[in-house]
């Protein structure tokens, strides 16, 4: 099972495109994804906070993944 | 009731999202206007570039205005506008407005959209200087 994770902002800039594909074994877990990013970008580790979302919303650590959700790291935000 | 939400990549029209609002059950209606100011931590700022998950932050922004909705029975109608892209210092980069029967509610209200827009809306700001830019908020 591979997944696609989406990028914004800065995490856009420090992986280098917006949308970035993670093969097979991919992870199963939020945590595991951010373990992983963190691990292929050090530098997403330096980072205020950097959350998972996935399919629209914030998702907890143990959220599990699946190939058709749509997931995304969420830097900081600054709206407003 | 229906809340006219929006994330345009155009200038925001102050009087649509005022006008949206309107209804004939409420008497007050309170607005909060965010623009682009010309520096940042004392650092001179010369345009803004905002990006944005629009389906996620009109997600979370539904989420804001349901939690207003229980916090404040009586509030009426609600309108938030955020501008994405490119903006000139001046520019109208957000709009929040909200009526409600009597007065205190709507700035009540109004404050707490703006305030938790700003904590869970995945919107992002990059500030441009003259010398270079930066994300907004992303480091400690």
């Amino acid at each position: 099972m591979s997944l696609k994770v989406a990028l914004f902002g800065i995490t856009r800039d420090i992986v280098g495109t917006s949308v970035i594909e993670l093969p097979a074994p991919a992870p199963t877990t939020v945590g595991e994804l951010l373990a992983e990013m963190r691990r292929q970008y050090p530098a997403l580790g330096d980072l205020r906070s950097c959350a998972v979302a996935v399919n629209n919303e914030y998702a907890s650590a143990d959220q599990p993944l699946h190939t058709t959700d749509e997931i995304a790291l969420i830097p900081p935000v600054a709206g407003g | 009731m229906i809340p006219h939400l929006a994330i345009t990549d155009q200038p925001i029209d102050i009087a649509a999202a005022l006008a949206a609002v309107q209804t004939d059950t409420a008497g007050a209606v309170n607005s909060f206007i965010g623009t682009v100011r010309n520096q940042s931590g004392g650092r001179p700022v010369r345009r803004l570039h905002y990006e944005s998950y629009d389906s996620m932050a009109l997600t979370q922004l539904g989420h804001v205005i349901a939690q207003a909705y229980e916090k404040w029975p009586m509030l009426q109608e609600v309108a938030v506008v955020h501008r994405k892209g490119t903006l000139e210092l001046g520019d109208v980069a957000v709009v929040v407005a909200v009526a409600t029967p009597h007065r205190a509610e709507s700035f009540a209200a109004c404050q707490f959209i703006i305030d938790t827009l700003k904590q869970v809306v995945t919107i992002w700001k990059r500030e441009e200087y003259e010398d270079g830019t930066e994300w907004v908020a992303a480091h400690p």
